[in-house]
């Protein structure tokens, strides 16, 4: 088996990076003209609420798909067999709660950001001020999670290993050329075209991620006649686990022999895991916003259709490309170019194109999934520096420093500015972090939106006696809560993969997911601080749910 | 009954003492009750599903990897099930808002931009 190293000539590097400048230069120019017709707080938080149900669809799952979805997921599929499966079904199956509980009413009782909703009935300030402080919590370790991963990336896609260098740089330096080229594109995409840019952006690499993952999964499935139970047999025997490889447990929960303790907690792992995951995604803030982005209601309901159908259909893909790799590159292959598996899809996209047209073909078909993972980048990284932004203009800019009283235009000014200045702290940590196993931190964002944000959002639209003392108990014990246990878990210390290595030791708390114990604890909290508090705003409960299921006085679109 | 054409009228005032009123109106309770009909109990048993899912990956590996045919076990076709319920629940919430919810909500709706409701 070749490795990409091996078969990385300057001339190929230069194709992979001619595809991504051609990319580049689509969307700056997608941002230019999204961003001529911004002008107003409406069109930067929520791009004018003009877009259909397809559109936002296409737009969540650019959102959505992540890198670590397109090149993780394939990578633990191969590495792992069946286990990496677990995490596509988290990830869909999530998308119920957004469509059944959320979508619809949120779009109707809110304005720009997901504390417009929780703070509907409630005090502002203090729920503004935990509420955002929630997103930028979630949104930021997403961010950094991503952005980390980006500098390992670009030295894997552009093939440069250590010792090597490329264009002057040796792997080093292109990590950092890496994370601060996507920090200016991000930042430039939502402060030159806001949220109209940002999502036209990500409906063109939505469209380019999944089409180029379909393309590659229906060339594997070519190779096999369309035999998935072929597929997996080539996958197993190759993988030299046969069987075993095909069922769960040899990622998550895996059975420590003699060790009925360490299984234990092994197993309640997975299964915190999977609460998170599937509690999670109604409570991540990048993606909630988009549903403002819609006319109405109706819309952004019918926009999750779209996005399920979208996110769905390349979870299934994700499969045949594990699979795939495991069949067609082997594991050995896969971790002597990355330990982590990340190179699966890319590796498989250059056997595939070395069986259809020798090394020229290889070239091309790599060319064109590493600028797929570009956009998965790219498009989720947006996506989360305009949650942040929009968050500190309106929620804490706005909302608590200025009581609501800041004009629209000062507002947008604000979030300009304070999507460069996200993006600059985020680019500055990623660089120091780079060497770190930050991959926690996907997990942790997803927990933190299940334990703080989902409760909450709930129980505000659900729960008449909720109130300020609730939410506010709601959203900062599912955070800390969350933060807390990751901190004290094997995550952070004593164990060689930690944080802090194996030398500290201050892992009491047994999970690597905090979900099991943070998502009660975070309910909990919002109950009993509830219960403590005599506040109660019926009138108010009684617009919001009327809002929220008729749509009457909701935010209109704005008109150009 | 006046309708209101939302789509082209400037943006009608409603205050929220008039949105608020609709609350205690029969049909709003009516509402309500239809679609957390749907809701509730579909998404608790799509969850139950998937949790169910999730501890026979952890405990019953044995059952998972019982083979079907060919390569293919247990564990893939309950995990491709966890897809298929997704879907299909998408599809049925969908056949269930335009055959009732959608209906009563713009009745409603209207009643309370065009001030007909009190």
């Amino acid at each position: 088996m070749n490795t990409l190293a091996q078969e990385m000539s300057d001339s190929n590097r230069i194709l992979t990076i001619s595809l991504f400048m051609v990319m580049v230069m689509v969307t700056i120019f997608i941002t230019i003209q999204g961003g001529r017709k911004t002008s107003t707080a409406t069109d930067f938080h929520s791009g004018g609420r003009g877009f259909s149900a397809w559109q936002n669809g296409f737009a969540v799952a650019g959102d959505y798909v992540s890198a670590a979805s397109f090149l993780g997921i394939a990578g633990t599929i191969a590495l792992y067999g069946y286990d990496g499966f677990l995490y596509s079904i988290g990830f869909l199956v999530a998308w119920l709660v957004a469509l059944l509980l959320v979508a619809e009413s949120l779009r109707n009782s809110g304005r720009f950001t997901v504390a417009d909703a929780l703070s509907y009935r409630m005090k502002q300030r203090p729920v503004r001020t935990a509420a955002s402080i929630a997103t930028l919590s979630i949104s930021i370790f997403y961010l950094l999670a991503q952005m980390v991963g980006t500098g390992a990336l670009v030295t894997l896609l552009l093939g440069i290993k250590e010792g090597e260098t490329f264009l002057g740089m040796d792997a080093g330096a292109a990590k950092v050329v890496g994370i601060v080229v996507t920090g200016l594109l991000m930042v430039a995409y939502v402060a030159f075209g806001g949220m109209k840019g940002t999502t036209w952006v990500q409906i063109f690499q939505a469209c380019v991620k999944i089409g180029l993952a379909f393309v590659l999964a229906i060339l594997v499935l070519v190779h096999y006649n369309f035999n998935l139970s072929a597929l997996l047999g080539d996958a197993a025997n190759v993988s030299g686990q046969g069987a075993a490889f095909l069922e769960p447990g040899l990622r998550y929960g895996t059975e420590v022999a003699g060790d009925s303790l360490q299984t234990l907690w092994n197993k309640l792992d997975l299964i915190s895991l999977g609460l998170a995951l599937v509690l999670g995604t109604a409570g991540l803030p990048h993606v909630l916003i988009r549903f403002y982005t819609t006319p109405d209601g109706k819309t952004a309901r019918k926009s999750v259709n779209w996005a399920i159908g979208l996110i769905g259909m390349f979870y299934l893909l994700t499969l045949v490309l594990g699979f795939g790799a495991a069949a067609m590159v082997g594991k050995d292959a896969i971790i002597a170019e990355n330990p982590a598996g990340n190179s699966a899809a890319p590796q498989l996209s250059q056997v595939i194109g070395e069986n259809i047209a020798g090394s020229t073909g290889g070239a091309i078909m790599l060319a064109l999934i590493a600028s797929a993972a570009f956009a998965a980048i790219l498009s989720v990284v947006a996506g989360l520096i305009i949650a942040c932004s929009s968050s500190l203009a309106h929620d804490l800019y706005n909302g608590v420093f200025k009581h609501g009283k800041a004009s629209g235009k000062q507002e947008v000014v604000f979030a300009k500015f304070a999507a460069v200045g996200v993006g600059a702290v985020a680019v500055v940590i990623a660089v120091f972090a780079q060497d770190l196993n930050v991959a926690f931190l996907v997990a942790l964002a997803f927990a933190v939106a299940a334990s703080a944000n989902l409760p909450t959002l709930l129980f505000s639209l659900f729960w008449k006696r909720f109130n300020t003392a609730g939410a506010v108990a709601g959203i900062y014990g599912g955070l800390i809560s969350s933060i807390g246990l990751v901190i004290f878990s094997p995550t952070f210390s004593s164990t060689p993969t930690s944080l802090l290595g194996e030398g500290v030791d201050i892992a009491w708390f047994p999970l690597s997911n905090p979900g099991l114990v943070s998502i009660p604890l975070g309910l909990i909290c919002a109950v009993v601080g509830t219960l403590m508090s005599s506040e109660s705003n019926p009138d108010r409960f009684a617009s919001m749910q009327v809002r929220a299921f008729t749509g009457a006085g909701a935010e209109r679109a704005s008109v150009h | 009954m006046t309708t209101t054409p939302e789509d082209n009228g400037p943006p009608t005032e409603v205050t929220d003492a008039e949105i608020a009123a609709m609350h205690d109106d029969p049909r709003f309770v009516e509402l309500k009750r239809t679609l957390f009909r749907f809701t509730v109990p579909v998404l608790l048993a799509a969850l139950a599903w998937y949790l169910v899912y999730v501890l026979l990956s952890a405990y019953a590996r044995d059952f998972m990897g019982i083979v079907l045919f060919g390569n293919i076990n247990l564990g893939l076709i309950l995990g491709l099930s966890q897809f298929v319920v997704t879907f299909y629940v998408t599809w049925a919430y969908n056949r269930f808002t335009a055959r009732k919810f959608d209906r009563q909500s713009a009745e409603l709706r209207e009643d309370i931009m065009s001030g007909g409701g009190k």
